[in-house]
């Protein structure tokens, strides 16, 4: 065993054990920060997009020092059928501005530098470590880890447990049960690498410019499921997900998934001739409000995709991970500074403080949206974005048809497909969820 | 499951980089002789297709290409058809992107 005693020991380096693990340090706590890849980043996976307004609240300076790819000043959202897209794009020069909104990362590189802050704060890394086990004390008290290294027990006051949406400690302990196939999504990813000037013409973009575009419809052959792509300096972020119970269920592979993405007419010219240099996969938490799990127990708290704090509908993780992590360590610090054991009760307040917090409050905004999504799957991306695509064909299409007779065929072809009830259903059941 | 799918993730595979733990594999699969449906669905949904059909008619894993997203944690450990745990420290894949 390891003598040396630590207030706290967070296992991961990821965007919540990193937040978790900084703000902690910052109040003059000595903390433990355990990392089973190679350097803090190296088995991260994320589109991805950082989130400025909860970044700057961990590392005020991260603008200057931060490895940034572009700041977003375009979303494209694109309903796509096999052949087209009907899209809807925001592009404001607004996000131009002195301190940009959002910005496109890449992950293991961003990772590096955020670890090395936390370092400067005080913090003792330990990569290449792995966390086999939670260690219990009296009356099933947490009071440290077992890890893979030898002499591998540490004890520490209280655990905060950042390992991820594979969470493995959380669940062998029995805090929380392990993700469902209709809770995760699967989504896979490849880094297209291409001369940045070629990026910048192909998205209309100037300097450091960004766009994201997020897609939904046929491309997830009738799963519940959304490509993606992002545009980075000299790459572009590309990838594709859906739930891991419609995989089961369809046996669709990812990887032809993604192949089709790429090759669909409209995605092929933004990466052609590129380079792909990295493959990965990586699990994304969907079940949103209703399964989030326990958050904090005796001598431990569970924060970030671990505690499947992800807001499927927006997109966003990492920040609700920044974010949680930080209320944790502040919860943890308010707890000790009052000199009080870091018990059930006492940690109870990081509930609260996150269900004050946009996390908790945005994630019951849409508590009924991923299941309906889930069950919905088939209308909702494989149907209407058939109907709307033949819709809008029908609209710019000049062939000499009278206007009023094309609105008719395709009024006609919404109700064939979906029915009366069924359309006024869908827009009930869809309007009720995003309330 | 055709000879062209096989081919395109080795291929996707061969851009990453490995700390490969010879001896060591983190992801077992229980023996068996006739494989589940469960086991069945991660020939499909692996993304890295660490899991084939041997010519006996069971699931064998082959864990050196594992990308670690925890996809048949989440399928098959709840039916006890395979242990998983994450590779030991350092081990596995060792994203240079993420």
């Amino acid at each position: 065993m390891i003598e040396e005693r630590f207030d706290a020991i967070v296992v991961g380096a990821g965007m919540a054990g990193n937040a978790a693990a900084l703000t902690m340090a910052k109040r003059g706590m000595k903390v433990l920060q355990l990392e089973r890849g190679e350097y803090p980043g190296s088995k991260n996976v994320q589109g991805a997009i950082l989130y400025a307004d909860m970044m700057e609240k961990l590392v005020p300076e991260f603008r200057e020092e931060a490895p940034l790819e572009r700041h977003l000043i375009e979303q494209r959202f694109w309903m796509m059928d096999d052949r087209s897209h009907v899209g809807m794009h925001y592009r404001s020069d607004d996000f131009n501005e002195e301190r940009p909104n959002r910005y496109t990362i890449i992950r293991a590189q961003f990772d590096k530098w955020f670890s090395s802050k936390v370092r400067e704060a005080g913090v003792t890394l330990l990569c290449e470590t792995t966390v086999t086990e939670l260690v219990r004390g009296e009356r099933e008290r947490i009071v440290g880890v077992r890890t893979d290294r030898r002499d591998g027990e540490i004890h520490a006051d209280v655990v905060v447990l950042a390992e991820g949406v594979n969470g493995l400690l959380g669940t062998r302990a029995g805090l929380r049960a392990r993700p469902r196939p209709d809770n995760v999504a699967l989504a896979v990813k490849e880094m297209h690498f291409l001369p940045r000037e070629t990026i910048e013409a192909r998205f209309n973009l100037r300097g450091d410019e960004g766009v994201v575009i997020e897609a939904a419809g046929t491309i997830s052959r009738g799963m519940t499921g959304m490509g993606f792509i992002y545009a980075n300096k000299e790459c572009i972020s590309l990838g594709i997900g859906c739930l891991v119970a419609d995989f089961q269920r369809t046996s669709q592979t990812p990887y032809g998934l993604l192949d089709q993405f790429k090759r669909h007419p409209s995605v092929a010219p933004l990466i052609a001739g590129s380079e792909v240099k990295e493959y990965s996969a990586h699990l994304i938490p969907e079940g949103g409000y209703k399964s989030i799990p326990q958050l904090y127990g005796e001598g431990w708290v569970v924060v970030g995709d671990a505690a499947q704090l992800n807001n499927a509908v927006h997109r966003e993780g990492s920040n609700l991970a920044m974010t949680s992590g930080r209320i944790a360590a502040e919860a943890i610090g308010l707890v000790k500074s009052r000199g009080e054991p870091v018990s059930a009760a006492n940690l109870s307040i990081y509930k609260k403080m996150l269900d004050d917090s946009f996390v908790i409050k945005d994630l019951k905004k849409y508590k009924d949206l991923p299941p309906l999504m889930h069950t919905q799957s088939q209308n909702f991306f494989l149907t209407y974005p058939q109907l709307i695509s033949k819709a809008m064909q029908n609209f710019v299409r000049v062939d000499g048809t009278p206007k009023a007779e094309k609105e008719k065929a395709t009024l006609k072809s919404f109700v064939r497909a979906r029915s009366w009830t069924g359309l006024f259903g869908d827009a009930c059941r869809f309007a009720r969820a995003w309330r | 499951m055709n000879v062209e799918s096989l081919v395109r993730v080795e291929d996707k595979l061969y851009y990453n980089r490995y700390l490969v733990d010879i001896g060591h594999p983190h992801v077992k699969v229980r023996a068996h002789t006739t494989p589940s449906p469960q086991l069945l669905a991660l020939l499909k949904a692996c993304p890295a297709r660490c899991y084939e059909l041997n010519d006996d008619g069971q699931v064998e894993i082959t864990v050196d290409g594992c990308i670690e997203c925890g996809t048949c944690r989440v399928i098959a450990e709840p039916t006890g058809d395979i242990e998983w745990s994450h590779p030991r420290g350092g081990y596995g894949v060792q994203f240079k992107f993420g």
